[in-house]
């Protein structure tokens, strides 16, 4: 399974490999770099120019030619720093509530059901099962199950939770909601892959040592399956930092609950590319620096 | 949680202690008493139930009756970090993600032991290994990763200790200097150590009580000594050493030995070192208490003669030359000789003699087993009962 590929930090096989310089490496590898530069470099520099471009001289609408104006990277900042803040937050949340939930599921896939491989595998295909179905689908089912006569608000209204003009669609929740459900199998699946691997021995000399099961968990388990945890939040704090689904007005989100992912397709869609642009690389900052802290601070820089 | 040690080593009692897993016991009816201070090994061929038996006094498994007590103290339904005993695993389980000295602390530390780095560095040093505090488990040797996992252990001051086989992924001349580390840490703590192992020799060297387990039962107990001279069943005689064994009716019963006749002459036994006085009887000698004769020797009192017979193989094994001596009516008999004189003393084919003297013998409780000498639990058939019943546990719980 791929996702087994971000649990295993693996020995560090560089420090060993001689170091003689060969063409046949740099062949073989060719093809690689040639899509990397095609794919990534390349669009990633076309990116960074738009950001910097300023109206043509016709002002015609989504007509730039190239400049250096940085006032672009102003205007987003100072156009969207709130929603920034709200993306940061939104998808923090998320990640944490998807950790919450996945994290005793892996064990209890990983580690309770190791003795019924049957029933391991059952278990794993019903946490992939909802990838049959389409994002888009599954999220504009909670919007049916969050809709204002839906049993869920008839619910909370009926015990008296909510008032009458209480709704629930739109709202921070079910943002947060929807980001959570929708990457809880990219949390679980590398989790599950690093417990899966768990020496249950390791916990016996723990419980031999005079831990109990809480100093157990803390002090053996979770730092044994830190490396499949760390993947997990990155697999779900980055794709939910760019999300545009769930908190767009279409889905599960309003005007109130827009992230910096919705921004970036409506600014594209009304062709004001050098702010969609700059807006963009300020995301991307953003994401990278808080997870490049996080990355070193967990010891795991192999994922890097 | 009492940031103190135990005083010293504590009493182990198990009573009636018996464990069932599906499909098989693997103990059954144990009964055992380790007193405080003492070095003690559990001897047996792999799958007697000697791990297990371990496992049970760690509290890794639960018994399915009996008790299990440590220093008078019912133990039987507490969990294994609230024993105070600690092990060292067959597989060390050294924290992969701590360095040496945050293994070695661990367990202080979870105790709530004040000056616990300190202590830790003391006991890493008992094991000469305090130069790689700093380091992972993975970059040290398997003998260093056993002496830390020993550190580990005895670092607690357990009013227990158990060993699981722990020398066992050592090489021999690694495996005999650590038995000595091992059985000078133990004098010199005075802890209580229950060792667990399938090396006779190993056992027999390090405890000072050695107790043969077979099937689940205990089949003997006592000092080493004890044990290999005066073996009480055919599965101890042939297990702790070599022995050779004879079957023959008693046709003789005087007041300080029984005369059993086998292949038509009668030899005889000591009455206190045979375990049954009367009907078919299996009395054995060690190889190493036998001496070969080239010619008939004269009849001696106190001296047993068998033959003539053929020698049928010559083994040199350095120190002694190992004889198999072929005579009408009898199993293979094994003789050890020592290599006083140059080259062995007879050639392949030589008719030859046995002897040895009447107090060497003795006589076992059981007959001896025309079967393979220890049918272990884990032939075709019972692995196939195993699996049956396991899997039917399971479509229960489905």
């Amino acid at each position: 399974m791929a996702f087994g590929a971000f649990a295993n930090s693996g020995p560090d096989l560089s420090a060993s490999a001689p170091r003689r310089r060969s063409y046949v490496a740099l062949i073989l590898l060719a093809p690689g770099i040639l899509y990397l530069i095609a794919t990534f470099v390349a669009p990633l520099g076309s990116l960074v120019l738009t950001s910097f471009k300023e109206p043509g001289g016709n002002f015609e609408v989504g007509e730039y030619v190239y400049a250096f104006r940085w006032e672009n990277y102003a205007e987003a900042l100072g156009r969207f720093g709130e929603i920034f803040g709200r993306t940061f937050l939104f998808s923090l949340l998320a990640t944490i509530f998807a950790l919450i939930i996945s994290y005793p599921l892996a064990y209890f896939i990983g580690v309770t059901l190791r003795r019924f491989p049957l029933w391991q595998s059952l278990v794993l295909i019903l946490v992939i099962a909802p990838f049959f179905i389409s994002f888009l689908l599954r999220t504009l089912a909670w919007k049916a199950i969050f809709s204002d006569e839906g049993p869920v608000v008839s619910f909370l209204q009926a015990i008296g939770l909510f008032g009458p003009e209480q709704y629930l669609n739109g709202t921070a929740f079910t943002v947060v909601f929807g980001l959570t459900y929708n990457y809880i199998p990219f949390m679980t699946l590398p989790i599950y892959a690093s417990l899966e691997r768990l020496d249950l021995r390791y916990v016996e000399a723990g419980g031999d040592l005079y831990a109990g099961p809480v100093q157990r968990f803390w002090r053996i388990i979770l730092p044994l399956s830190l490396p499949g945890v760390v993947s997990g939040t990155l697999l779900t704090f980055i794709p939910a930092s760019g999300d545009y689904v769930n908190a767009s007005k279409d889905f599960l989100g309003s005007t109130n609950t827009v992230m910096a992912g919705n921004v970036i397709n409506d600014l594209f869609f009304q062709s004001f590319y050098p702010v969609s642009a700059a807006v963009s690389i300020l995301l991307m900052i953003a994401i990278l620096i808080p997870v490049i802290a996080y990355v070193m601070k967990s010891g795991s820089e192999d994922l890097l | 949680m009492g940031g103190s040690f135990d005083e010293s080593g504590a009493d182990l009692e198990l009573v009636g202690v018996t464990k069932r897993f599906p499909g098989f016991t693997a103990i059954e009816n144990l009964n055992l008493t380790i007193p405080a201070g003492s070095f003690f090994a559990l001897l047996g061929p792999s799958g007697c139930g000697k791990t297990t038996t371990l496992r049970l006094v760690a509290g890794l498994e639960e018994p399915t009756a009996g008790r299990i007590l440590i220093g008078g103290k019912d133990v039987t339904a507490t969990k294994p970090h609230q024993r105070p005993v600690n092990t060292v695993f067959q597989s060390y389980a050294l924290f992969p993600h701590m360095t040496v000295l945050a293994n070695v602390e661990f367990g202080l530390k979870r105790r709530g032991i004040s000056n616990a780095q300190a202590l830790a560095h003391e006991a890493l040093r008992l094991v000469e290994l305090d130069h790689v505090a700093g380091r992972k488990p993975s970059q040290l040797s398997g003998g260093q990763q056993q002496r830390v996992a020993l550190a580990r252990a005895v670092v607690n001051r357990p009013a227990l200790l158990l060993l699981d086989e722990p020398l066992g992924a050592l090489d021999l001349k690694l495996r005999r200097q650590m038995q000595l580390e091992l059985k000078a840490i133990q004098s010199e703590v005075g802890l209580t150590f229950l060792h667990v192992t399938h090396d006779q020799e190993e056992a027999m060297t390090m405890a000072d009580t050695v107790a043969v387990m077979n099937k689940g039962r205990i089949e003997q107990m006592g000092a080493p000594e004890e044990l290999y001279e005066l073996p009480r069943t055919s599965f101890v005689a042939n297990f702790l050493g070599q022995s050779n064994l004879f079957t023959g009716p008693v046709v003789e019963s005087a007041a300080d030995s029984i005369t059993v006749e086998v292949a038509g002459v009668g030899v005889k036994v000591p009455r206190e070192r045979a375990q049954r006085h009367a009907g078919e009887v299996t009395i054995g000698v060690r190889p190493e208490k036998l001496t070969l004769h080239t010619s008939k020797p004269d009849s001696v009192a106190g001296l047993n003669v068998l033959g003539p017979g053929t020698i049928t193989d010559v083994s040199f094994t350095g120190v002694s030359t190992q004889y198999l001596v072929q005579i009408p009516g009898l199993p293979a008999i094994t003789v050890f000789a020592q290599n006083m004189a140059f080259g062995p003393v007879a050639e392949q084919g030589a008719e030859v003699w046995v002897s040895w003297r009447v107090e060497h013998g003795f006589g076992l409780a059981d007959e001896a087993d025309p079967e393979p000498r220890f049918a272990d639990d884990d032939d075709t058939r019972s692995i196939a009962v195993q699996r049956r019943q396991s899997l039917e546990v399971e479509l229960d719980e489905a």
